[in-house]
């Protein structure tokens, strides 16, 4: 967040540039633009009928040379009140189309940047925070929302404001005119250091928002240790500061906006004075009348409010600018895992794995997490993939399921190459459980068909009994229709996971693979679901990703893998006795489990 | 400790039902007057700043007026005008404009302070009661509620603040208004009277219009956000299953039912904004008509029409603000009624006149027939639980998922009191001690491991006295020195909010640290070392118990490693203690607790499974 301000800052000639980007990605909003911008035009005529009445009817009817032309006064303000109605249902009409195809066109801004998140690789989805993920489609969109329904509407009335009462103007009289203008030259100089400075101490406050937040935050999820620890009283100095900080920083950009509205306050009575002075100088040459005169006055006003507007907007218009640009450039980047345009689809039946010189790294240059890997998995095996943290694991099953691509070499799944597989048939058949079985706010039966829809209760009961799970379940309150709540946060972590290995379990692909699914899950009920899926699935290829040795134990196969490379491959009992890493995480694994007598005594 | 969490039921319920909508105006106004009640020295500058404001633009109209009748009148008529006329013209449009403008920067200046003030002021109520409030408040309430309610909450319940002064300054104005135009001319008044009484009436129908409205667009852009941060959290999901469409469907239905409820406040807005505009401009034409009479008629000069006319031009921005504050209202309530359940909620956990006992080395610590049950849930999670363990002495308690462990550790460092029974520590009841006794006899390192976004010194240290010598010996302890050494800035390593720039078993061993370098008699472990290598982890809790004045430890465990290492051990299940002893006698006597720690075994190594081969 704060690198896209600091680009904003750093570059804010861009803005154009931005906006026609963002047109580019937003065809809704080009539709029916011209009325739009037509009505708008109606709308900044009718705020100069006023001081032209008032013109008129000092100079015509007042001042007419057979004494007061009252009927031309009565005529004058009904045509005027015509035209302030008129006026006034453009503007209606012109906000209601304004805010509909904004709206439309925001709308699918948000959408689109939504599903684009989706489709971006798993790499790119961990580059991110998730929070800042979230608000490209919210916050950042929410705040182009409102920026358009109140300074958007604004900033085009008061340019047109400026530009119609300019005109009146020159057509009064253009020695006042020039000298208007010449008065608020100046100021327009002035706005781009003005919005500098906006954008220097809303920054500012944006930053000290931020340290409020995480102190608010402390006192919120730190909550246990302030209180094993008797740190209130740190705690609340330390949450004080920041937001006495916030509180600072906020009056400060106060200050500056009030400098920045009063500009125009001050700018307007130099003109008037200087209007008055002028004109009245001119009207004794004969050159202007006094209603002249003090249609002026009033049209001064007009030159007011867009300077104040923009005090208020500025700061709003650069912050939606940049969010914009935020959103903008999550759909400008390119998704480097795509589904194949013309995809094939896997052929039936059990699927065997093929990795060709597979070679990853993480970033280019970077020190790679697989290096030419080259092996065969035939299916109907069980394969468990054993290694210390950051072996390269998890990257296996990355490729497999093509969460990624490789830098070199390929990765073939039934014969086929995964890069030239349709996404539908590939997340039909190969199908992963990954070590954090995210669920979501709804019931346990919803969670499963997730994996599956149109699943009956019964059926994913059923399933829950098919794998060994049948206790925990009839444990729960309401049974599979038990809320898991916000992010499964009923159910404890191992319970989750249980949860995602059935959802994977019903979706009944034909490669499964398991990335450390069950580390969280007691050790006794770990056993019975790993036996319990054993047998459901024999018939199908399965890669287990494996913390604890016992998976390995068990598997048809096991591949060590160390720094990147596949050092071992057997059978457990001949791997354990033979020389080499193996028997050494083996060894590491039974005695941290336990299970040599000597640790015991 | 954080399971199972009831929603509060209270949360969500926004004021805006149809009959409360009634309601909105005459609470609203009372929530205005609760703003004024506590700032009330600022609110007062800040509404003589709007006043001196609001004095000076109707001062202005008359000037305008004025000149024209004294200044440009007779010169066009006269074909002849002084110096003096002219300077004295000038000066006096001059001096208006800038006390105009110091009026301005009052109201702004002070209304700004005053909506900062109670914003600040209110956030740290809050923040004063999350941190007074038991843990098990805090349980009952999400995470994220609590963030919300000191953030945006606060924020939306005051942000009407801000153009509160200039609406009074408004009505001030509106007040000398109607006086000159008495003054002036009755018949004039008179329009006065029809255009400002209906800028009131158009203002509170557009609050009551808009209200509802507004809720609805800020429930459904909660809803939005919702489903964003659910399905990128489960991105990976999604993507393992294929289900990026069905998730981009879910998500489109609600961004275009938000899209629907923006344009029906925008609706709402876009006709309110002309018609708001129209009707002083209607009374400046009215006043034309009805002042071109009177002029026409002697009654009155046309400098004084060119005043009024001018003054119903100023006054179009100014009345919009009492629009800000009303229509602002609704959503300062729904802040406001979040807000106030917290600051009104009482339980502060009450601690005793006692110092703790003092003495070196391990406390003993006696857990006598503890009961203890969240509210809302009918099974208490730990009942009539009764053990001791001897000074220096290292306790492992074990048990399924969901038995009561966690709660228990908690009990021990009271972060909750028990519902009966108590927790003695050398005999005394815990809640006999002072505030901040029982954390420097005991330390507690939680599950969840939590960092300050602070330093690695003050994570350690958390603002306590310990020298850089202590702390490097904790961290050895802890097996951390290892890694901080290699940080780049060593203790002075900021390590980002909640530890974000270290691993797993990083944070947990500088958590460790932070528990050994306060020397604690007893030390509470709850699933604390699962990131750490069983032998560092021996190694830690060797170096605690070594020495004359061994710790006493209380070890909650899972692993058989972690087990082994302590003295005894105790097995809970389903919130009862269900048997006690060293872990030889557990194994052969507790089927479950033999099934939990053997799980690994291979059915070849484990007893039953010898008797079932064949002989």
């Amino acid at each position: 967040m704060s690198t896209g301000l600091d680009a904003t800052e750093q570059r804010p000639k861009s803005a154009l540039a931005t906006l026609r980007r963002g047109l580019r990605m937003m065809p809704e909003f080009r539709q029916g633009l011209p009325a739009t911008f037509a009505l708008s035009l109606i709308a900044t005529a009718g705020r100069v009928v006023v001081p032209i009445a008032v013109q008129q009817t000092l100079d015509r009817g007042l001042g007419a040379p057979g004494g007061p032309d009252l009927p031309l006064v009565r005529w004058l303000v009904a045509a005027c009140a015509v035209i302030v109605v008129v006026t006034g249902v453009a503007v209606y009409r012109m906000n209601v189309r304004l805010f509909r195809t904004t709206e439309t066109a925001l709308a699918g801004l948000r959408v689109r940047a939504f599903r684009h998140v989706h489709d971006l690789s798993v790499l790119h989805q961990q580059g991110q925070r998730r929070g800042s993920l979230v608000s490209r489609v919210t916050s950042d969109v929410d705040q182009l929302s409102v920026f358009m329904q109140w300074g958007g509407v604004l900033g085009l009335v008061s340019l047109g404001q400026l530009v119609v009462a300019t005109v009146v103007m020159a057509v009064y009289s253009w020695q006042l005119t020039l000298l208007v203008l010449v008065c608020f030259v100046p100021l327009a100089v002035a706005i781009k250091f003005f919005a500098r400075r906006l954008a220097h101490v809303y920054g500012i406050v944006r930053e000290r928002v931020g340290d409020v937040l995480a102190a608010v935050g402390e006192s919120v999820v730190g909550a246990p240790t302030v209180r094993a620890y008797g740190i209130r009283a740190r705690t609340a100095a330390r949450i004080d500061t920041a937001i006495t900080r916030h509180y600072e920083a906020s009056v400060r950009a106060q200050r500056t906006t009030a400098a920045v509205y009063v500009s125009g306050e001050f700018v307007a009575a130099v003109a008037n004075a200087a209007i008055v002075v002028v004109g009245v100088l001119l009207g004794i040459g004969g050159h202007i009348s006094a209603g002249t005169l003090v249609a002026f006055l009033f049209l001064v006003t007009l030159f007011v409010s867009p300077v104040q507007t923009a005090s208020e907007v500025l700061n709003e218009a650069q912050n939606a600018v940049a969010g914009f640009r935020r959103v903008l450039d999550v759909l400008d980047t390119e998704p480097d895992v795509r589904d194949p345009a013309a995809g094939r689809t896997l052929p039936p039946g059990p699927l065997d794995v093929r990795f060709e010189h597979v070679t990853f790294a993480y970033a280019p240059g970077a020190r790679p997490a697989l290096t030419d890997v080259d092996l065969a998995i035939a299916a109907r095996t069980r394969v468990a993939i054993v290694g210390e943290t950051g072996s390269g694991k998890t990257t296996f099953a990355k490729l497999v399921t093509r969460l990624m691509d490789p830098t070199g070499g390929r990765v073939l799944v039934g014969g086929v190459p995964v890069d030239e597989v349709a996404f539908s048939s590939l997340r039909e058949r190969v199908v992963m459980v990954p070590q954090d079985g995210f669920l979501f706010d709804a019931s346990v039966a919803d969670n499963v068909r997730y994996g599956r829809p149109g699943l009956t209760d019964a059926q994913i009961t059923a399933a829950f009994e098919e794998l060994g799970l049948g206790d925990w379940l009839g444990g729960l309150p309401d049974g599979v229709a038990t809320p898991v709540g916000q992010r499964g946060e009923s159910l404890s972590a191992g319970e989750r996971q249980l949860v995602a290995v059935a959802r994977a379990y019903v979706a009944d692909p034909d490669l499964l693979v398991l990335d450390e699914a069950t580390s969280a899950v007691d050790p006794a009920t770990e056993m019975a679901l790993t036996r319990a899926l054993d047998t459901l699935t024999s018939g199908r290829t399965t890669l287990t990703i494996a913390h604890r040795l016992s998976t390995a134990e068990r598997a048809d196969e096991v591949l060590v893998v160390d720094a990147g490379r596949v050092v071992q491959r057997g059978r457990h009992d001949e791997l354990v006795d033979a020389e080499g890493p193996y028997a050494r995480l083996h060894a590491s694994w039974r005695r941290s489990s336990g299970r040599t007598p000597e640790t015991i005594a | 400790m954080s399971r199972r969490r009831t929603p509060d039921p209270a949360a969500g319920t926004r004021p805006s039902a149809p009959d409360e909508r009634k309601d909105v105006v005459r609470r609203g106004l009372r929530h205005v007057a609760r703003s004024i009640r506590e700032q009330p020295g600022i609110f007062t500058w800040a509404v003589l700043g709007s006043s001196l404001y609001g004095g000076m633009t109707v001062a202005s109209a008359y000037v305008v007026g004025g000149v024209t009748d004294r200044v440009v009148l007779p010169a066009y008529d006269d074909g002849d005008t002084s110096a003096a006329a002219l300077t004295l013209a000038a000066l006096v449009i001059m001096a208006v404009a800038v006390l105009k403008i110091v009026g301005i920067i009052g109201r702004r200046l002070f209304a700004g302070i005053m909506s900062y003030r109670l914003q600040a002021d209110y956030r740290r109520r809050v923040t004063g009661q999350y941190l007074r409030l038991p843990l098990s408040w805090h349980q009952r309430h999400p995470t994220g509620q609590l963030l919300s309610n000191a953030n945006s909450d606060v924020e939306s319940a005051w942000y009407f603040v801000s153009p509160l002064p200039f609406a009074v300054g408004a009505l001030v104005m509106i007040g000398i208004t109607v006086a000159a135009l008495l003054l002036t001319d009755p018949l004039l008044a008179v329009v006065g009277f029809v255009v400002f009484p209906l800028v009131f009436v158009i203002n509170a129908v557009y609050s009551q219009v808009m209200s509802p409205r507004m809720a609805r667009a800020q429930q459904l852009r909660a809803e939005v956000s919702e489903i964003a941060h659910e399905s990128f959290d489960a991105a990976l999901v999604v993507k393992t299953l294929g289900r990026e469409q069905s998730e981009t469907d879910r998500f489109a239905e609600r961004a275009y039912e938000l899209r629907d409820g923006l344009v029906a406040v925008g609706r709402v807005r876009g006709l309110f904004d002309p018609l708001m505009e129209a009707l002083p401009n209607l009374g400046t034409l009215a006043v034309l008509l009805v002042g071109a009479e009177r002029v026409a008629g002697g009654a009155t000069d046309a400098g004084e029409l060119v005043s009024i006319a001018y003054l119903f031009t100023l006054l179009a921005l100014p009345i919009r603000a009492i629009g800000w504050v009303l229509a602002d209202l609704p959503r300062a309530l729904a802040g406001f009624d979040r807000v106030a359940p917290v600051l009104a909620a009482t339980g502060e956990t009450p601690h005793g006149p006692d110092a703790a006992p003092a003495g070196t080395g391990g406390a003993a610590l006696a857990v006598d027939d503890l009961t203890f049950g969240y509210d809302g849930v009918a099974r208490p999670t730990l009942e009539g639980v009764t053990f001791d363990v001897a000074p220096g002495r290292t306790l492992a308690v074990v048990g399924p998922t969901g038995s009561g462990k966690s709660t228990l550790a908690g009990l021990l460092v009271r972060l909750v009191d028990p519902s009966t029974g108590q927790v003695l520590l050398d005999g005394v009841d815990l809640r006999t001690l002072r505030e901040g006794e029982v954390s420097t006899q005991a330390a507690f390192v939680p599950q969840g491991t939590f960092l300050f976004d602070d330093t690695v010194r003050g994570n350690v240290t958390l603002g306590g006295p310990w020298d850089d010598d202590e702390v490097w010996a904790a961290l050895r302890t802890a097996a951390a020195d290892d890694f901080v050494s290699r940080l780049p800035e060593g203790l002075d390593t900021r390590v980002g909010e909640r530890g974000a720039s270290l691993s797993g078993g990083q944070r947990q061993r500088l958590a460790l640290a932070r528990a050994v370098v306060r020397r604690p008699r007893l030390l509470v472990l709850d699933d604390a070392t699962s990131a750490v290598d069983p032998a560092v982890e021996a190694r830690i809790l060797d170096a605690l118990r070594a020495g004359d004045h061994p710790v006493t430890v209380v070890v909650v465990a899972y692993r058989q490693a972690t087990i082994a290492l302590a003295d005894e051990v105790v097995w809970i299940d389903r919130g009862r203690l269900v048997a006690r002893g060293i872990h030889a006698e557990l194994l052969a006597q507790v089927p479950g607790y033999a099934r939990l720690v053997q799980a690994y075994q291979p059915p070849e190594d484990s007893p039953t499974a010898l008797q079932e081969v064949p002989a």
